[in-house]
């Protein structure tokens, strides 16, 4: 039998990191059909815009007069300085894409109307349409590398600049849009001062520890960061951020390798001196969120320090439960969510808690995003488990 | 005529002329109940494959074509470097980079994950699909 329908070629054939974003995500529609997630509340909790399209005005914003003069002095005389001036940013990151493979990730370089607005505002409000999410934290790209600058000082000035810019040219184009600022880090009182510059702004949600590897996070001079931010109520997030640089990816020969692995040791690292050295106790109201780590890793990390702990108890005197309780206390994003073996997966969500401490996000526009419907499909979950993850413990962790 | 199916009873639709996809080509398709569909030729030899990757239902066949790659190893062991093999061409879901190969439509590395095929039938300039 020979029927006919109506076959049209796709306008878009191949996607490139030309195509729209809404083409990108067409498919992202099918889950918001098939699980109504039009009426579940969507807190996107990591997710990216590329501030290189507006280094040019970030630079303006640096406060020290040599060191902008320097980036733009940079910007009109070095070739390709136009994006990049002053920045920490890496060759062997450029081998996220894949090779092109995966496009959204190079770049987004679909056109958009002129409005005088920063095209990002545009973009992610693109990306929000396409998945449904009602409210989502932006976060820079190459900016959050800046823990891993070599020069302190240019570093410190840089996220101080970029900071005041998303403020003013971001956060008040649309009130769906929120962020976690990331703290000056290496200058604790820099960091002071950063909380309580924004602290009171309606759309920063929380403070963010960005890629540090070098610093150790339990260190008496920012004890005053954390009693700020639990006196305000505000939760300090750690964003992982992947390097070639650590010892041990220094070895390895595949971006994948660095991927796997980079991200996961920096969150681990932070979060064991965070245990260890008590800091749940110290300071029994401070929200925290370990974010872009996946969650493989925690039931690993659960078993692992509990295990030391109780041999060792006299070197983390502070404690007053088992590590994993102290765990079980804090929140987590969920991507990139490991679905390759539900059992595992789902003893994962027992250990942590998950239906209480897992926030969704997207990461979009990242090459390992998961949409919304990521979260809706996993067998295991009760309804109600699933709109915590998707928006309800968000909306606790960030008074929203 | 190229024939590739083991679903024959299902119904024919007629989906796009031959001149529509080229050798090494592809055209994607929307018909008209939701269904998209890629074909692809390869060889002379027509493919067709839902527009709907099995890892996050991402639009693998608006993806790019690029061949598969091999890692060349020498005797004892070592490698030789990579390289790519044009008798495997992939197609490279765009969402997160999910390779299935353009021939049987199976991840490149677990074949057991796979996009949906259909049969394909070309006839007198018309290329029909079994639905
Ligand atoms: S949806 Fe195709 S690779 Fe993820």
């Amino acid at each position: 039998m020979t029927t006919t329908h109506q076959p049209k070629p796709l306008p878009t054939q191949e996607i490139t990191t030309r195509t729209h974003t809404a083409d990108i995500l067409a498919n992202a529609r099918r889950d918001t059909d098939r699980y109504g997630l039009d009426k579940v509340f969507i807190c996107d909790v990591d997710s990216h815009h590329a501030e290189l399209n507006s280094w040019k005005d970030i630079i303006s914003y640096v406060e020290d007069p040599v060191l902008r003069d320097i980036a733009q002095q940079m910007m009109i005389h070095r070739p390709q300085a136009g994006q990049l001036a002053l920045s920490n940013y890496k060759a062997g990151l450029a081998l996220q894409d894949a090779g092109a493979r995966i496009p959204h990730q190079s770049g987004l370089a679909e056109s958009v109307p002129d409005t005088g607005d920063a095209r990002d505002v545009e973009l992610v409000r693109r990306a929000m349409d396409a998945m449904s999410i009602d409210v989502q934290v932006v976060f820079p790209q190459p900016m959050l590398e800046i823990g891993l600058h070599p020069e302190k000082g240019i570093a410190v000035q840089l996220m101080k600049a970029y900071n005041r810019w998303f403020v003013e040219n971001v956060l008040p184009k649309d009130p769906r849009i929120k962020t976690m600022l990331g703290l000056p880090f290496e200058d604790p009182q820099a960091s002071l001062e950063t909380i309580r510059e924004f602290g009171d702004h309606p759309d920063v949600l929380g403070f963010l520890v960005t890629s540090q590897r070098h610093a150790g996070v339990h260190r008496n001079e920012y004890m005053p960061l954390y009693a700020e931010l639990e006196e305000r109520g505000l939760p300090i997030g750690f964003h992982a951020g992947p390097t070639w640089e650590d010892s041990m990816t220094s070895t390895m020969n595949r971006f994948l390798s660095v991927h796997a692995m980079s991200f996961v040791t920096c969150n681990m690292t932070h979060l064991t001196n965070w245990i260890v050295n008590g800091i749940p106790e110290r300071f029994p109201r401070l929200k925290t969120i370990w974010i872009e780590s996946g969650l493989a890793w925690l039931p690993f990390m659960m078993q692992r320090l509990d295990h030391e702990y109780l041999m060792r108890q006299s070197e983390a005197p502070l404690l007053r439960r088992l590590p994993s309780d102290y765990m079980r206390q804090m929140y987590y994003t969920s991507q990139p969510i490991e679905i390759t073996d539900m059992a595992l997966l789902e003893s994962t969500f027992n250990a942590m808690n998950a239906k209480d401490t897992l926030l969704y996000s997207s990461d979009w526009p990242h090459w390992d995003f998961d949409v919304p419907g990521r979260i809706m499909g996993i067998p295991f979950l009760d309804e109600q488990a699933k709109l915590n993850i998707l928006g309800g413990n968000a909306r606790k962790v960030f008074d929203l | 005529m190229t024939v590739n199916t083991e679903k024959s009873r299902e119904a024919w639709t007629l989906v796009a002329r031959s001149d529509d996809v080229a050798e090494g080509g592809r055209q994607v398709i929307e018909l008209g109940n939701d269904v998209q569909i890629g074909l692809f030729r390869f060889k002379g030899k027509l493919y067709a494959y839902e527009n709907l990757c099995p890892h996050q239902s991402g639009p693998a066949c608006q993806g790019r074509m690029v061949d598969g790659v091999r890692e060349r190893i020498e005797e004892g062991g070592r490698s030789a470097g990579l390289a790519f093999d044009k008798d495997d061409p992939h197609i490279v879901c765009p969402w997160h980079g999910f390779e299935y190969r353009l021939t049987t439509g199976e991840h490149a590395g677990v074949p057991s994950i796979r996009l949906r095929g259909f049969g394909v039938r070309e006839e007198g300039g018309d290329i029909h699909v079994a639905l």
